[in-house]
């Protein structure tokens, strides 16, 4: 039996006459830690909004644990195992931390319209919500406000409410992105020990110098096109892959 | 006393009024310009139900299903536009419904329909009835502020997209605002009609809509209890100073002005701003206190 977790085929995207993404293959298995990564421009995001259900491809298909995803929306992606933790960090600001995550935590009361007009029970969500909001390291702000937290915990939170969905699959856009070095350090280990406990996660990064401490696999595209994918120290030393990065020399 | 029965039996009808556009606007938020008719749907049907010999309770739950299905397409519509352009076309259905009923001789057209028959109470068991129901509305709205729909309802007014993104089904929960919301304005509008004995197309004009908006704005947007109030207070305004009646428009304008100028989050907000002002100040001299013994 297969372990793939997330299988994309041929999958092609474009946007009037641009290609954003082409004909790109890739897989990820079951309790893998994956860099995704990519010049600007490359079409990371694109496919990435492409496995949530934001953006619809032309052409191939999207399998989460073999169940085919194209068509569905975002909703139901979600709840067949798919979270997200967004690049532009969007906390309900009228919610407080805890209440955050808590709202996420109580998928199953909410997913049914007329289940949640009869339930008020909140006491085990706010438990599992405490609790993820301490993995993360944001114990200390539990009733705090989005609005008066810094970006770096804001990032955290996104993290936690994605967390509190119980993926199967975390898709970690650019988390990092707006960090200093010891924030996006911070962030990294924490994203390392998440995959040990078992969580899958593809990790979109622009910050190369932590993708390569933290992930054992990397896949790089570039112009929307699959470029490497593999071991990370292989795939950097990839002639195609420097060349994405840094261009060619003309005059060598 | 017949005064007094008449006053109150009016400040029922618009607070189950106010409290119907609370639910979709201020616990979902969804802006609705047009609310006046979805009453005016519910007031036509039930008076020209009752004036073909139905008894007035059994009027009820047409009048609700009449607006109710008018509601569910303009929630369809919620799914299409958001924000302004929610605004715009639901001020549309308001226009497109004062247009139409103009038009329609068999809904009287201008002149409106006269002689609707009585509830079938005394005036005085007819405003128990009125209060009933708007109580039992305030009650269900303060419950499902509560549950778990409740806060997706506040998630789904802070930010749509990210509603989703918790794999919640944004488009049932907006239905179903827009589904109870209408229903209930369609109620009003029933009890509006036996109440009044007439009703004609401009009783549920763009100035019904927006005064109904106003009442839920200068309560405070979600509140129960401070939308109840206000409704209670500004829909007996205008009966007991002419002057109000007069300039009604002008008179709400300018009272949103002075609560978006000095309290945007309406009655509610004044009320915190005060209870938080008391406690630090009482805080403050209890911490003086201790310093002093």
């Amino acid at each position: 039996m297969s372990k793939k977790l997330l299988e994309i085929e041929n999958i092609t995207v474009r946007f009037g006459g641009v290609i954003a993404v082409n004909k790109v293959n890739f897989s990820l298995e079951k309790g893998e830690l994956v860099g995704f990564i990519g010049p600007n421009g490359a079409g990371k995001t694109t496919l990435m909004k492409t496995i949530t259900g934001m953006v619809e491809p032309q052409e191939g298909k999207i399998l989460l644990n073999g169940e085919l995803l194209n068509g569905k929306p975002i909703h139901e992606r979600i709840n067949l195992g798919l979270s997200l933790a967004q690049q532009i960090v969007s906390p309900l600001n009228s919610f407080n931390c805890i209440d955050n995550v808590v709202l996420a935590c109580g998928k199953n009361k909410t997913k049914n319209l007329f289940k949640s007009l009869f339930i008020n029970e909140t006491a085990e969500e706010e438990k599992k919500a405490k609790e993820l909001l301490e993995i993360v390291g944001l114990g200390e702000v539990l009733n705090e406000y989005p609005e008066t937290l810094p970006l770096g915990y804001l990032k955290r939170l996104e993290v936690a409410r994605a967390l509190a969905l119980d993926p199967l699959l975390l898709l970690l856009d650019e988390p990092l992105a707006g960090l200093n070095q010891k924030e996006a350090s911070s962030l990294g280990d924490l994203i390392v020990k998440l995959n040990e406990k078992g969580q899958t996660i593809l990790l979109i990064e622009h910050n190369l110098k932590e993708v390569i401490r933290i992930c054992k696999k990397i896949y790089v595209q570039d112009n929307g096109r699959s470029l490497a994918y593999g071991d990370a120290l292989d795939v950097m030393k990839n002639e195609d892959v420097k060349r994405a990065y840094l261009g060619t020399n003309k005059n060598a | 006393m017949d005064y007094e029965i008449t006053l109150l039996t009016t400040m029922s009808i618009s607070i189950l009024f106010a409290l119907a556009l609370n639910f979709v606007t201020g616990l979902c938020g969804q802006i609705s310009l047009g609310h006046a008719a979805f009453l005016g749907t519910g007031a036509y049907t039930s008076a020209m139900m009752t004036k073909a010999s139905y008894p007035f309770l059994l009027t009820l739950p047409f009048a609700a299903l009449t607006s109710g299905i008018l509601g569910f397409f303009i929630g369809l519509c919620s799914l299409r536009v958001r924000h302004d352009f929610l605004a715009i076309t639901t001020m549309g259905v308001g226009f497109l419904f004062v247009g139409v009923v103009r038009q329609q001789d068999f809904l009287g057209g201008e002149v409106g329909i006269s002689g609707i028959p009585s509830p079938g109470f005394s005036r005085f068991w007819f405003l128990v009835f009125c209060l009933f129901l708007a109580s039992l509305f305030a009650f269900f709205s303060l419950r499902i502020k509560k549950s778990w729909m409740g806060k997706v309802f506040e998630s789904i007014s802070d930010d749509e997209d990210v509603t989703r993104s918790l794999g919640i089904n944004v488009s049932h929960y907006k239905i179903f605002a827009f589904v109870i919301g209408t229903s209930v304005a369609g109620v009003a509008g029933a009890l509006y009609a036996h109440h009044l004995r007439f009703i004609g197309p401009d009783s549920f004009g763009f100035v019904e809509s927006v005064s109904v908006l106003a009442m839920v704005i200068i309560g405070g947007v979600g509140s129960v209890w401070a939308v109840s109030i206000t409704a209670a207070f500004l829909s007996v305004l205008p009966m007991v100073f002419q002057f109000v009646d007069d300039y009604k428009l002008l008179f709400y304008s300018a009272l949103l002005f002075f609560m978006m100028r000095f309290s945007p989050e309406g009655l509610k907000g004044l009320v915190e701003k005060i209870k938080k002002n008391r406690k630090s100040k009482l805080d403050k001299e209890n911490k003086n206190e201790q310093k002093a013994s």
